[in-house]
């Protein structure tokens, strides 16, 4: 072994502590430093910090920014969902593969530049786009990746293919990116520019109870797409036993299709930890965590700042706002490419330093979290709700939206319209608004709240937007009359299999028979009994699945079969004599009638089928 | 009134599905009173001869004869059944899916650490069925009516269900039946 690296991965080590839980920053760094966690790194990463082997190995196997081969030195990750396919994402990436001269996954011969392929990065209103190392360019075509690959051949300075900023803080020093804001409509409640800083002063001058009281009294519900109401969770975690307690703030907005947390976090960020200090000192919490996705590491450096200054001005640290008895400070912990992480549970794993897999619920993370302390996961609009309800009253803030869904909604909206971009909008607004707004009248299917969510048609275009009807986490996404649903759909399933952990069987096998049933509906080799199986795979994969990614994974297809009931109505013919139209007798003996030197036998009537 | 029939096979599996069934014990005359067997390994039948009401199938598909017996189990079988796991997924012959199918003949019959192999060849006759790519489960050749799962499912299970699937009844396997940790 190198003592090289033996030496340097041990100050690694060193400099966390040797910090078992802080297993995944370990990962992190050698993976920057060395461009891979290769297996001699892990040998020293497991022996300094006392953990078998396979924990290290399985953590670098688990998340897609790992690896334990070197990758080059720039790594060109390009945004390969659904949107990004609409928007031209083929010829982007035979433009990168020509360019380079190599294939997906592979880096090229002098071990400089990378290509991969990743899932959505929160990019969509902005597609095609990809990160290159932590730098991000949008809207890309043909020539621009040609012209990318030319100069970083030349400088090899990802940052230097940014040229013009986008608006806001995107042309902050400390983000300088091309990312734009889109900021489609000035918001009511949570993109207004009115910031009067009060929030944490109003908040601290209650009792951690009147403040759970308040959020309550605004019928705040969580923002991520579950809807739990969030003072009822802070009431949860407040009277669990433990004497530490956790703040989350869920960043790893990892829902195809979703951006608003973004625009919160580079416009709003102050919000966002105002939340989360109030949160921290209503359920009695000392330790605040943002747990923020990798695909958003070029906020990194930024959003750091914005705590050392909050630290400056006594607003997070010891005795917050000079209050004797309240001590809070927050940290970013970073992710690792992995969609499952944004579910509560898998999240607290991530955090902890391990695979992000989900864990068994009870115990529930407000009796049982991070580190085994009561815990409150919180989305970052969601916080940043509280500061405003903090600011203006719940009064304020519970005029908009309907009874049961309080207060307004980030939308990110994407697709065939002609406005993508964030809108802010009262919960109860009916989707036909929404894409009067956004220009996309024309669409003959909307996919509301992501992949996991649930794709209508025009018949539902005057249901609203709200938990008890149309529930979202933000993500809106819209078809044209020219595209083909069966190939979203399939693009859906392909990504559930993708970003399946594979610890349970009905999520790690189920999103693959699914996909694979989809590809017989496309084939035109279905039959009645795929109908059947997609209803019994569903409701199983729904009932036995761990968590929420394998819960939902089925929605694609259950959805799209309730409201699109014609994609899938070539199913209905049968063979007469009981044989899978899907069985290619000729096809699955070629390769053995290639080692045989012979053809295969006529078998039957109706041989070689 | 003629007794119906049954038939049954074993294809890509280790007959244990069979030595199950044959662990009925006594009640194989019971069964014999309710059943005409057709073609089966237990009475050396060769080719179905007139419809079957039930067609029980062991083991996955794994080469095109395979495929031409479950067909015609198919054409003659009113219900068809998937008895035992290699049926219902592949099962243990289904592991060698992660493998091509050209590695697979070279371990078996060149490069295997117990093979003696002078001339090197693999075996090659018309006589031999073509290997399939891949092991399937039943369902993806044909339709399948039931799936019976079980390494090997019990005789009891067995029993039950074909008691169930000649009365016409639902069947109900009481959880000792279906439990297999």
């Amino acid at each position: 072994m190198s003592t090289l690296l033996d030496s340097a991965v041990r100050k690694i080590c060193k400099a966390h502590d040797n910090d078992p839980t802080r297993l995944l920053d370990v990962a992190r760094a050698v993976q920057e430093k060395y461009r891979c966690v290769s297996d001699e790194a892990i040998d020293v990463i497991s022996q300094v910090l006392h953990l078998p082997r396979v924990t290290v190995e399985s953590l670098v196997s688990f998340y897609a920014f790992l690896s334990t081969e070197k990758q080059g030195r720039v790594i060109i990750r390009l945004c390969d969902d659904v949107i990004d396919r609409m928007h031209g994402y083929d010829r982007v990436l035979d433009a990168f593969r020509e360019e380079l001269g190599i294939e997906l996954g592979e880096t090229t011969p002098d071990g400089n530049i990378t290509l991969e392929r990743t899932a959505c990065i929160g990019m969509s209103d902005q597609a095609p786009a990809a990160l290159i190392n932590d730098v991000v360019v949008t809207r890309l075509n043909s020539d621009s990746a040609r012209e990318i690959v030319r100069e970083l051949r030349e400088h090899m300075d990802p940052q230097r293919l940014v040229r013009t900023y986008g608006r806001g803080n995107n042309a902050h020093d400390l983000i300088r990116s091309m990312v734009r804001n889109n900021i489609q409509t000035e918001g009511l409640v949570l993109l207004t520019r009115t910031n009067r800083g009060e929030a944490l002063r109003k908040a601290l001058s209650l009792r951690p109870v009147e403040v759970i009281r308040a959020i309550k009294t605004a019928r705040v519900r969580g923002r991520g797409g579950a809807g739990f109401p969030t003072g009822m969770k802070w009431e949860f975690t407040r009277a669990a036993d433990g004497e530490q307690k956790v703040i989350i703030c869920n960043a790893d907005e990892g829902e195809p299709g979703t951006f608003k947390d973004r625009i919160l976090l580079t416009e709003y960020p102050d919000r966002v930890f105002a939340g989360m200090t109030i949160a921290g000192y209503a359920i009695g919490a000392q330790e605040g965590i943002l747990y923020l996705r990798a695909e958003y590491a070029y906020l990194k450096a930024f959003l750091e700042d914005r705590l050392e200054k909050r630290r400056k001005e006594g607003l997070l640290g010891e005795n917050v706002l000079g209050h004797s008895r309240f001590h809070f400070d927050i940290r970013i912990q970073m992710g690792a490419g992995a969609y499952v992480c944004g579910e509560e549970t898998a999240l607290i794993s991530s955090c902890e330093g391990t695979r992000g897999d989900p864990k068994n619920r009870p115990p529930f993370p407000a009796q049982h979290g991070y580190l085994g302390r009561p815990t409150s996961v919180n989305n970052v609009e969601t916080l940043c709700c509280v500061t405003k309800i903090m600011e203006e009253g719940a009064a304020a803030f519970s005029q908009f939206g309907t009874n049961q869904s309080s207060g307004t909604k980030l939308l990110s909206i994407s697709g065939d319209c002609r406005r993508p971009g964030v809108y802010e909008l009262p919960f109860g607004t009916t989707l036909r608004e929404v894409l009067n707004l956004c220009d996309a009248e024309d669409s003959i299917a909307v996919q509301v709240g992501g992949p996991s969510g649930q794709m209508v048609g025009p018949d539902a275009y005057d249901r609203q937007i709200c938990f008890d009807d149309l529930a979202t986490g933000g993500s809106i996404m819209t078809f044209g009359p020219q595209r083909d649903l069966l190939e979203v759909v399939h693009a859906f399933l392909e990504f559930f299999e993708d970003e399946s952990c594979g610890y349970c069987t009905p999520c790690r096998v189920g999103t693959v028979l699914l996909k694979e049933a989809v590809e017989r509906v496309r084939d035109d080799l279905c039959e009645p009994v795929d109908i059947d199986r997609f209803q019994e795979m569903g409701k199983m994969m729904k009932a036995m699945s761990r968590c929420g990614l394998g819960q939902t994974a089925p929605n694609p297809v259950l959805s799209t079969l309730e409201n699109f009931p014609g994609l899938y109505a070539n199913c209905k013919k049968e063979d007469s004599e009981g044989y899978r139209r899907s069985f290619d007798l000729e096809g699955s003996v070629t390769e053995a009638s290639a080692i045989a030197g012979r053809p295969a036998h006529a078998t039957g009537e109706k041989g070689g089928r | 009134m003629a007794k119906p029939r049954i038939a049954t096979t074993s294809l890509c599996g280790c007959f244990g599905c069979h030595m199950s069934l044959l662990d009925i014990d006594e009640r194989i005359l019971q069964l014999a009173e309710l059943v005409d067997f057709d073609r089966s390994p237990i009475d050396d039948i060769k080719h179905i001869s007139q419809r079957c009401r039930i067609g029980l199938i062991e083991g996955g598909c794994a080469n095109e004869e395979n495929v031409e017996v479950i067909r015609e189990f198919r054409r003659n079988c009113d219900i068809l059944v998937s008895v035992g796991d290699c049926a219902t997924t592949g099962g243990l012959p289904a592991l060698r899916n992660l493998v091509p199918l050209k590695e697979c003949l070279e371990e078996a019959y060149i490069h295997g650490p117990s093979v003696h192999n002078p001339s090197g060849e693999i075996p090659n006759d018309e006589e031999i069925p073509l290997l399939l790519n891949k092991v399937y489960p039943a369902h993806e050749v044909v339709k399948v009516d039931y799936h019976l799962p079980g390494c090997p499912p019990s005789a009891d299970a067995l029993w039950a269900a074909i008691n169930a699937l000649l009365a016409e009844e639902p069947l109900e396997l009481p959880y000792q039946l279906i439990k297999y940790d």
